[in-house]
């Protein structure tokens, strides 16, 4: 088998290849912005060039005198619809065009919407927008910013995790170290760019955008618009990398449908890679302080982390990973606080593994100069602080792998071979460089409602809203469906993307897999049961087999006597061409709304730190060689090897794809991936991928993924952690860590770049 | 972008027409109504951003002249069609042989599908990647002359620590002009004044008090050769290029460099800088600290210090300076040991 499609072990499912991947390769995938749509106008914004103040007057005469514009979206134009909402569904609280107050640099101004995307486009650059400007403030240590704590800012960061005296802790411990770190802001950047169609048929409104929340949307864009939530329609059939950025709906998508609304016709606009910094979300930089302190035998006894994340100021959107990292191994104590420092920025967002991509760089960091300060091997003192429960509330882990994950990442990637001494491996003038970080990411489960068909052909048909973000959710839901069915992979259809179908989750916090399956595997169930009792029912082709168990396989239920008789044969007994089961998922621990929720596009997360029981989570080892030239610093990573266990993986082929995705993200978020703020304006200013670099398959040498077997029945139905987020965990600190040991400069300020070690 | 009138021209003759008949006097190439385009890589993104606004291009690539497209190899050197691509040039057996340091700097430069879009005569001309530059809301002296220079005090990490003033340090980001200005190539071009030739290194101007005056070229005249003189010794050379991304990216400091070698002692070096400078650089003072001098770690050092001797670094790319000096000691050092 080749690398891409790994041999499954225990509790791993085969490697099917992707039911979409022939679309996806021969063009026929049509993502949002493609889908046909007749007689469409097209919508070009302008964005503000000022990141604070006033628009006092906009000059559109120019932008009207293009020949082909048809409209201009702007202020006083919104006013008969609601503000967005900041939330879950809702990237912001600015309604853009709803007041003339700059919040932040690139904010919409107006749409201008024209017969060609070349016309919009020229009219869009002839607004020009006059302001009474403000003087902005940009980020950390700006003037200007308000600093407040994070804790009930979020429904999902309650409160600062703390066990234990840490002060008195830390004062007593033999070996101690105290440092501060910091990560950049980052854009997602996804390659299909964000765009919005909208048409209206009567008093229907359909919106073809790529999104990771279908149902969520459909309600906030019906509550915008004043409308019933059954006359909206999103549709999403294929998204083109999403990693969070199209999780919240912006003020756009309701803007152009106004537009459309307006003329009469659809509109599509899709934004340019530059204004996107601007009207989406992104990651934005955080600050930490970390205090570890341990006993000569390296057994941490106080752990202290502080954060400090950059928001917008009207919304206060929080990372908060200190709930991860507060448990991540057996500290003895633990302090923790977060702050947010309100800036004149756009709001940010959620973007892959949110909260323990940059709180996890800091602790790992500090895990290998806390080994290098103990003169200890940075595998051996993780080990030692393995925890038996973690240290917050001190319940059990639901299943913890960490050290099957370290022993067979180390083994793989040759970690005996290391000499501990910084600078001591070299390939004649390259410096050589071995380092290794924990990754981990909570195993979080939402409601989900599913829909199966079975028919008498022997044909599957498989709806569920949730979305094909490129994990591969479609074929894994459908092996779920053909495991449980007995039916092969190409007799099923499974349809996603829509909001007329059962509702799904949000497509974040790597919950799909989980929450869809378990949906999923319950319809099926029903099915089952439908078609074994009318088997084993009198007259039934296996009548008098009640106690019996059965099976299905190859389009046949077969009891364990041996019995068998063929679906299609139950089917026409029951005088039906089909049996269709809708299912409704909850879990364990789901309120009595859950469900109403999830209808409602604001589904109940359980699991991570939030279960009575256990924490759930999955985790991850990761071992970096890099290569640093002797004279010009340049930085390669040559080699990176990973070891992952997240319970039941459903194909080995799409898990791997994710967490080597997640890996080559990590490498680029250690060596590449930066947003430069202009701090005189608070602008961005390298806002396209000339200028924003992510690494490409030709800097991606020797990787290596391994799926560690790992059975875990508490963490929902179906048994699967997810895995969408895990694999970028970590790995930057990896780099950095390595980066150290090849050099003895030890970066704590990511992205690690030339300059740093030009010293 | 703006709506242009397109038009392919047959002729060298027939395009320099057009260019001159809806070109005024004084008006700059970049700044002209009618413009050249060949593979498009640098014009037409700049059109899409607004930072370029020609209302006609005239299109290169249908003129009949059968030179434009040939690399020519002779006793005299290698002779460039305008229209070659850059991949063409690159995988060139005999450039290859004779120049390595050309063909470096062309396989170093963007990616492959871009190579095979761009011209030579449209890299070398390519305009600076400045991010104020590309970017129509910012103040910038380059685009909009007299509008200030925000990447001066702004992030200017790309931005030239050589040949910068006060009006702009935007950085010229070619790869292929370094080795060309250190093999003294020459610049074939076509006007309605007459055909001339322009020695690669009175190409480019300085940004100076007039930062939007980027060449020597006439907004009529179309380069329709680069000729590189013959250098026996030429195959003792290469391009390093130090980025901050492996696979492509632009450089951060670069060096060619050709040696020519009595034993361990130099009889004359030839080291043009790229990544730091405003303009293609040619590092004469590094070159004559090593004439006549055994090529070590410390001589290439002195010669490092001189060509940096002048670089005035701002905030952000101050670490250009150290770079920029390891990259050429790097880069004579590994010249050195080449196997010729
Ligand atoms: C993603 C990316 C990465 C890149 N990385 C690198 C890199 O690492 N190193 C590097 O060196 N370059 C790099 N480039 C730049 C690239 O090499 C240039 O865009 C390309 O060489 C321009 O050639 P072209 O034929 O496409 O020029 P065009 O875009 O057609 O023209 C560029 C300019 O030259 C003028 N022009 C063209 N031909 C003539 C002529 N015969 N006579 C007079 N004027 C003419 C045009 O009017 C225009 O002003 C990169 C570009 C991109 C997009
Ligand atoms: S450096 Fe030059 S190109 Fe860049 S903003 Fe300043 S003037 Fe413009």
């Amino acid at each position: 088998m080749d690398a891409a499609a790994p041999r499954p072990k225990e509790n791993q499912g085969e490697p099917l290849p992707r039911v979409d991947a022939r679309l996806k390769v021969t063009g026929q995938a049509h993502y949002p912005a493609d889908l046909p749509t007749a007689n469409i106008a097209y919508g070009a914004l302008a964005t503000s060039s000022i990141a604070k103040g006033k628009v006092t007057k906009l000059r559109l005469d120019d932008a009207r005198a293009v020949p082909g514009l048809l409209d201009i979206v702007t202020y006083g134009d919104m006013d008969k619809v609601d503000k967005p909402k900041f939330g879950n569904t809702g990237a912001t609280s600015i309604g853009p065009l709803h007041d003339r107050t700059i919040f932040h640099d690139g904010q919409i101004i107006a749409l201008a919407v024209a017969e060609t995307f070349e016309a919009a486009e020229e009219a869009a650059q002839l607004i020009r927008a006059e302001y009474d400007e403000e003087k902005p403030t940009a980020t950390f240590d700006s003037p200007g910013t308000a600093t407040i704590p994070a804790a009930g800012k979020s429904p999902l960061f309650k409160e600062d995790v703390k066990a234990g005296d840490f002060d008195a802790a830390y004062a007593d411990a033999a070996v101690k170290i105290d440092q501060r770190y910091s990560t950049p802001t980052q854009h997602h950047n996804p390659i299909e760019l964000f765009s919005t169609t909208a048409f209206w048929e009567g008093e229907q409104l359909t919106v073809h955008e790529p999104s990771q929340n279908v149902t969520g949307w459909k309600v906030e864009l019906a509550r915008q618009l004043k409308i019933d939530p059954g006359k909206v329609r999103i549709v999403s059939p294929f998204i083109g990398g999403a990693f969070g950025s199209k999780g919240p709906m912006t003020p756009r998508t309701a803007i152009v449908a106004v537009a459309a609304k307006r003329l009469g016709r659809p509109v599509r606009c899709v934004t340019s890679r530059m204004q996107a910094f601007g009207t989406q979300t992104y990651r934005a930089e955080t600050r930490h302080h970390i205090r570890i302190g341990a006993g000569k035998d390296g057994r941490i006894t106080a752990f202290a982390h502080e954060g400090w994340e950059v928001t917008s100021r009207p919304d206060a959107y929080v990372v908060g990973g200190t709930s991860a990292t507060g448990r991540m191994y057996d500290y003895g104590s633990v302090l923790t606080h977060v702050s947010l420092v309100q800036a004149d920025r756009n709001t940010p967002g959620y973007m892959r593994s949110p909260p323990e991509t940059p709180y996890v760089y800091a602790l790992e960091n500090a895990m290998d100069e806390m080994a290098v300060a103990l003169g200890m091997d940075p595998v051996e003192f993780r080990r030692i602080n393995e925890p038996k429960a973690e240290p917050i509330g001190k319940k059990p882990f639901s299943s913890r792998s960490l050290t099957q994950c370290y022993d067979q990442a180390a083994d793989a990637f040759g970690w005996v071979r290391r000499d501990p001494k910084v600078g001591a491996m070299r390939d004649g003038d390259w410096l050589v460089g071995m380092g290794c970080a924990t990754a981990i990411y909570p195993t979080a489960v939402a409601p989900c409602a599913a829909r199966v068909r079975l028919t008498v052909d022997g044909d599957v048909r498989l709806q569920c809203g949730s979305h094909e973000i490129g994990t591969g959710v479609r074929t894994v839901a459908g092996q779920m469906a053909s495991e449980r069915l007995g039916v092969s992979i190409e007799r099923i259809s499974v349809e996603m993307g829509d909001s007329s179908l059962p509702p799904a989750p949000v497509s974040g916090g790597s919950i799909s897999t989980a929450s869809v399956c378990s949906a999923v595997l319950k319809a099926c169930d029903a099915i089952r049961a439908k078609l074994f009792a009318a088997a084993s029912a009198e007259g039934g082709p296996l009548a008098g087999s009640h106690n019996e168990e059965f099976e299905l396989a190859g389009g046949k239920i077969v009891a364990n006597s041996g019995a068998s008789a063929k679906v299609e044969d139950v089917l026409k007994a029951m005088q039906v061409g089909a049996i269709e089961e809708y299912a409704e998922f909850a879990p364990k621990g789901a309120t009595p709304e859950a469900l109403k929720k999830l209808y409602a596009g604001t589904p109940e997360f359980h699991g991570g730190d939030q279960d009575e029981d256990s924490v759930k989570y999955a985790f991850g080892a990761e071992f970096v060689e890099v290569r640093i030239n002797r004279y010009t610093r340049e930085i390669r990573v040559p080699r990176i090897v990973g070891a992952f266990a997240a319970g039941r993986i459903m194909n080995t082929r799409t898990a791997r794809s994710q967490l080597m995705g997640g890996m080559i993200w990590g490498i680029g978020q250690a060596l590449h991936e930066a947003t430069e703020v202009d701090r005189r304006y608070a602008r961005y200013v390298n806002r396209d991928l000339q200028d924003y670099l992510v690494p490409v398959n030709a800097d991606i040498k020797d990787l290596q993924v391994i799926l560690v077997p790992e059975v875990d029945h508490a963490v929902n139905p179906a048994g699967v952690k997810g895995l969408g987020e895990l694999g970028n965990v970590g790995t930057a600190a990896a780099v950095a860590n390595a980066v150290y040991h090849a050099t003895g400069t030890r970066i704590r300020d990511l992205p690690i770049r030339i300059e740093q070690l030009l010293v | 972008m703006r709506p242009f009138v397109y038009e392919q021209p047959a002729d060298i003759s027939a395009a320099v027409a057009i260019a001159s008949r809806f070109a005024t006097n004084d008006d700059q190439p970049t700044r002209a109504n009618a413009q050249f385009i060949a593979g498009g890589t640098n014009l037409a993104d700049y059109m899409k951003l607004g930072v370029a606004e020609p209302n006609r291009l005239l299109d290169l690539n249908r003129l009949k002249e059968s030179g434009l497209r040939q690399i020519r190899v002779t006793d005299d050197g290698i002779r460039f069609g305008a229209l070659v691509r850059m991949g063409e040039a690159a995988d060139h057996r005999e450039v290859e042989e004779r120049y390595p340091v050309i063909a470096d700097s062309l396989r170093l430069a963007a990616s492959g599908q871009i190579r095979n879009m761009a011209s030579l005569a449209g890299n070398i001309l390519q305009r600076t990647r400045c991010e104020y530059f590309r970017e129509t809301s910012w103040a910038c002296n380059k685009r909009m002359p007299g509008s200030g220079c925000a990447a001066m005090l702004g992030f200017n990490r790309q931005h030239a620590v050589l040949g910068a003033s006060e009006a702009c340090i935007a950085t010229y980001h070619g790869d292929f002009a370094q080795a060309l200005i250190a093999l003294d190539a020459v610049v074939h071009a076509e006007g309605s004044r007459g055909a001339r030739r322009i020695p690669f290194a009175k190409l480019h101007r300085r940004p100076g008090d007039t930062p939007h005056i980027e060449t020597d070229l006439a907004a009529d005249e179309i380069i329709t050769a680069i000729e590189v003189p013959a250098l026996p010794w030429g195959r003792r050379s290469l391009y390093l290029k130090i980025r901050d991304r492996e696979s492509y990216a632009f450089a951060l400091a670069s060096a060619a460099v050709a040696l020519d070698l009595d034993g361990e002692t130099v009889r004359e070096a030839r080291i043009a800088l790229g990544g730091v400078a405003t303009v293609p650089w040619r590092a004469s003072t590094a070159e004559q600290s090593l004439q006549g001098k055994k090529l070590d770690e410390t001589s290439a050092e002195a010669a490092a210090d001189a060509a940096f001797a002048e670089a005035q670094p701002r905030q952000r790319n101050a670490f250009k300076v150290e770079l920029g000096k390891r990259t050429l000691v790097r880069a004579l050092l590994e010249t050195r040991d080449m196997k010729v």
